[in-house]
């Protein structure tokens, strides 16, 4: 905390709205903007405001990097792997090189170098070519001349366990800790494909399992998932002799800038990254990636600009995945619910990367005094995965949260009432206890007792997701003197509408509309702004938001104090006019008080502070809050006993996010959520072909995502959840509300058939095996 | 609907009627009527309708996502209904009229299903709602006042991975709302 005399205290608004409110005192630095009223008394925070770029997006004038043209643009294509593992022996351009309209080849695997000679799965880069067009490029890939030696390989988990099982890599040219997915730890040990454990323990475990009265155990199998991104990976690199500028559909344009100038030896104020429209990310968009470094090497060898675009084959390759894992539960209980002990045993496969944990759900979601957790990951010979909404506690929440079912379902009590004794969060309790209202919890009934053919239950999960914060984020907020308002970060809009959030937060503190902010953003040459993943965009763009326009106000102020004869510390800011706050009748317009500035324009810079009380943990240039995020989730299914069709026909989505800035966007965050992990739930999986080692359904139609029949009533109910910890107080949705969607609907399905299904995705064939009505696949 | 034969490029009636050579590989004439203009074009015979809106004429509000008719987001009308763009070539449009997402508002004033997927956030990342705005204003043309199961028909040819469906069908059946009144 900061030396006395640079702070002061001040009383913020605290707690559940509705639910035990009051206020919490936070001592905070002078700087630091008066504290903001709960939502119900602002102007513009908090209230459903439609997108401010909505317009472009439905006449179709949005410009995504797709849509982007340049003068002498050459489109890049990437020759890809065909062999799951493979030396490459020779590789010959000559023919490519001269093929006509071919601007520039480039060698990625070299034969001469052992690091990338080597390629471990289909679609791994092999060439890339640059020509006038994508006809062009593609006829040249097919000119390239490749000597593969094939090499053994092995595209499942399980064998790849096995002793004896062709090795991935070797102990040299494993990786060694990818930040990628969720985070690897350092310095695990590789026995032959597997690497770990990575170790978690607490008390005594030993101990807590001889205190049990019940022990549940179980194995959850989580399947491989693809983003299915619409708008397709993709780049615009322009090499120029001063500076590199690159168009991008990217989550984190300052992190793909910082990636780019380490990469080619630039200086930071000589790499640009810009993004105007982005097609969606869920994770799979967060760093420069392999094409994205190709297509920058193709544009400095053509001396031209180079766009790639990932076709759907690729995305499905390699453009990452949410990584199959294999959970190991055991949990200990006393009679009356109280945990005694938790072990897992987790093996993962994020394919040849790393980063197929299963995350904190296990050993941070109840109070448990001992606990014991073994991670690890698998390498296979396929494509490799990285985050994806809510990586790690999506998969651990569909197992910890059937085992705590399981548990419920043992001890003879309710789950619900099962949670309120184990689980210590006052917001969780909350929320379950308003779902279980707006569901009907009530009707429930035992497992199985509805007649067939058609079986209904109900189910409910919790979602566990630290509340991040990016510290190297950003804004400015300038003045001009005819009263326009801009606000400008590098931070990008991936479809969560932070620019309309931006604008409504420098509105709010400006006294004005949402329409008067013009907002800039997703351009490096902004102020650098946070990532567009974790969860973490609006908690850490918002409170600078606030503080520069905060900042930018009290300059405004010391103007208009002397035209108003008033302190500049008695004036307030708000329906478009700067007033005396005891004489309200003494005011002026903004654009009024803008045209008293001496100078054109004005503008002030705010860097993220640190949380009001300071963080629970730093790590680098990011950080925990105090409180985790969250939500609870009830489903309502309909089993069809006879096709085994699961049809879930409701959805109560209770979800926490802080201050909720805008519920309309927040409300279309949680759709997302819910849509993905139902879609997780009962459709998709990434299929490899054990023979071959190739996806055998690389495409949108053979890989299932749900669809507009599959879409249940979704009712939403967002948690307004005060507790001072910053400008704005606002925290994140997006991930958590992806998070407990999978389990809930597992539990309602197990509630309709009285059988459990423990593997993802929970198909028809899936359904009927479980039941016993046709033999089971595996 | 569909286009007599005759008048399609590169058809053996084509060549037999001596008024245009059998066309391809290279580039042959074509006129498209697209948002009530006309355009004559030299289009590659093997070029998608999505590819000429794209890459010729820089009407890039129409989407391609999976080139393949798996996805919608190329939607556009002809003659006034849904196709996927990237499954017809554009040498077999004919004299059929073409509306794309640029040519649904009329000038400043938009379309009912425009201001509605607005007002109700129907919009997340924004890449397959022009698509899944050209089918929900054909069904508002076929259907005046449709249910939200018909909206569900219109659009169940698209995907939309950010899970705008709920609001895409509350804004529809607002639209149609307002269009009545």
């Amino acid at each position: 905390m900061a030396a006395e005399g640079m702070t002061r205290v001040e009383k913020f608004p605290s707690g559940i709205m509705g639910a035990g409110f009051g206020e919490v005192e936070r001592q905070i630095l002078l700087e630091e903007p008066p504290p903001l009223a709960p939502n119900a008394a602002l102007a513009v925070i908090g209230k459903p405001i439609p997108r401010q770029n909505g317009r472009a997006k439905v006449t179709g004038a949005t410009r995504f990097t797709v849509d982007i043209a340049l003068p002498g643009l050459l489109h890049g294509r990437i020759l890809r792997s065909p062999l799951p593992h493979a030396q490459v022996r020779s590789i010959d351009i000559s023919a490519a090189a001269n093929h006509p309209g071919v601007r520039a080849v480039f060698v990625i695997a070299r034969p001469e170098d052992p690091a990338t000679a080597i390629l471990r799965y289909i679609g791994a880069p092999v060439a890339a070519v640059a020509a006038v067009s994508v006809a062009a490029a593609e006829a040249a890939l097919h000119l390239i001349r490749v000597d593969y030696k094939s090499l053994p390989f092995v595209a499942d988990m399980d064998k790849a366990r096995a002793p004896g099982a062709s090795p991935v890599y070797d102990a040299a040219s494993a990786p060694k800790g990818y930040a990628s997915g969720y985070p690897a730890p350092r310095g695990l040990p590789l026995n032959g494909n597997v690497r770990g454990p990575a170790n978690s323990n607490r008390g005594d475990i030993a101990k807590g399992f001889a205190d049990a009265d019940i022990v549940v155990e179980g194995e959850y199998r989580t399947q491989v998932q693809t983003h299915c991104c619409m708008e397709p990976h993709a780049i615009l690199a322009d090499w120029r002799e001063d500076g590199l500028t690159v168009h991008m559909s990217t989550q984190f344009t300052a992190g793909v800038r910082d990636e780019l100038a380490d990469a080619f030896g630039l200086p930071l104020d000589r790499v640009r990254v810009i993004v105007d429209g982005m097609g969606g990310g869920f994770g799979s968009k967060s760093s420069l990636g392999n094409y994205g470094r190709i297509a920058v090497t193709l544009s400095r060898q053509a001396q031209a600009p180079v766009r790639i675009i990932l076709d759907r084959k690729e995305e499905q390759m390699d453009a990452g995945n949410r990584p199959g894992t294999s959970q190991h539960l055991r949990i200990g209980a006393r009679h009356d619910g109280s945990l005694t002990a938790i072990s897992l045993l987790s093996y993962g496969t994020a394919g040849i990367a790393l980063g197929a944990g299963v995350g904190n759900v296990a050993q941070a979601l109840y109070t448990c005094p001992n606990f014991e957790a073994a991670q690890h990951d698998v390498f296979i010979n396929a494509g490799p995965g990285c985050a994806m909404r809510g990586p790690g506690n999506t998969p651990g929440a569909w197992g910890m949260e059937q085992a705590i079912d399981e548990l419920a379902e043992r001890l003879f009590i309710d789950p619900l009432v099962l949670r309120d004794r184990i689980d210590p969060s006052p917001v969780r309790r909350e929320e379950r206890r308003i779902g279980a209202e707006r569901i009907g919890w009530h009707r429930r009934h035992a497992p199985g007792a509805d007649p067939e053919p058609v079986k209904r239950g109900l189910g409910v999960a919790q979602s566990l997701w630290g509340a991040n914060v990016h510290l190297e984020s950003a804004c400015e907020v300038c003045v001009m003197r005819d009263g326009s308002v801009e606000v400008l970060s590098s931070v990008q809009d991936i479809g969560t509408g932070i620019g309309t959030v931006l604008a409504q937060v420098v509105a709010e503190t400006l006294g004005l509309r949402p329409d008067d902010i013009t907002v800039r953003i997703g351009d490096t040459a902004f102020p650098v702004g946070p990532p567009s993943y974790g969860s973490r965009t609006t908690a850490s763009s918002t409170p600078p938001a606030r503080n520069a326009a905060w900042r930018v106000l009290q300059l405004i102020f010391r103007e208009v104090a002397l035209a108003l004869n008033a302190g500049a510390e008695d004036l307030v800011a708000r329906d478009g006019r700067i007033l005396v706050r005891d004489a309200p009748s003494r005011s002026m317009s903004f654009g009024e008080a803008a045209a008293l500035l001496r100078d054109e324009r004005i503008s002030a810079v705010a860097t993220r502070s640190d949380d009001y009380g300071g963080f629970r943990r730093r790590m680098g240039d990011a950080a925990l809050a105090q409180q985790d995020l969250g939500g609870v989730q009830f489903a309502e299914v309909a089993v069809d006993t006879e096709t085994g069709i699961v049809h879930v026909e409701r959805i109560v989505a209770v979800q926490d996010c802080g201050r909720p800035m805008n519920p309309l966007l927040a409300e279309s965050q949680v759709h997302g959520g819910v849509l993905m992990g139902l879609s997780y739930a009962l459709f998709e999986e990434r299929i490899l072909d054990q023979h071959t080692g190739r996806m055998v359904n690389p495409n949108l139609e053979q890989y299932k995502v749900a669809g507009s029949f599959d879409i249940p009533a979704i009712d939403v109910v967002l948690l307004e959840y005060y507790q001072g910890q910053s400008a704005t107080d606002a925290y994140g949705i997006a991930e958590p509300s992806n998070i407990a969607t999978a389990p809930a609907i597992a539990n309602a399905v197990y509630n309709a058939i009285g059988v459990r299904l423990r593997a993802l995705p929970m198909t028809p064939a899936a359904i009927l095996a479980a039941l016993g009505k046709i033999p089971a696949r595996r | 609907m569909t286009e007599p034969r005759s008048t399609r490029i590169g058809t053996t009636e084509g060549a037999k009627g001596s008024a245009f050579p059998v066309a391809g590989p290279g580039p042959a004439p074509i006129t498209l009527k697209i948002n009530g203009a006309t355009f004559t074009l030299q289009v590659e015979p093997r070029m998608t309708l999505a590819e000429v809106l794209r890459g010729l004429l820089g009407l890039t509000g129409t989407k391609i996502a999976c080139n393949r008719g798996t996805c919608s987001a190329c939607t556009v009308w002809l003659d006034g209904v849904t196709v996927c763009s990237c499954m017809i070539l554009a040498i077999d449009v004919g004299t059929r009229g073409v509306t794309t997402i640029e040519g649904l508002a009329n000038g400043d004033q938009l379309h009912p299903v425009q201001a509605a997927f607005i007002e109700h956030d129907a919009v997340q990342c924004g890449f397959c709602t022009p698509g899944i705005v050209m089918s929900c204003a054909e069904l508002l043309e076929r259907t005046p006042d449709p249910t939200a199961q018909d909206v569900r028909a219109a659009i169940s040819g698209h995907l939309c991975r950010c899970g705008t469906y709920p609001h895409v069908i509350a804004a529809t059946l607002a639209a149609a709302k307002a269009r009545k009144s």
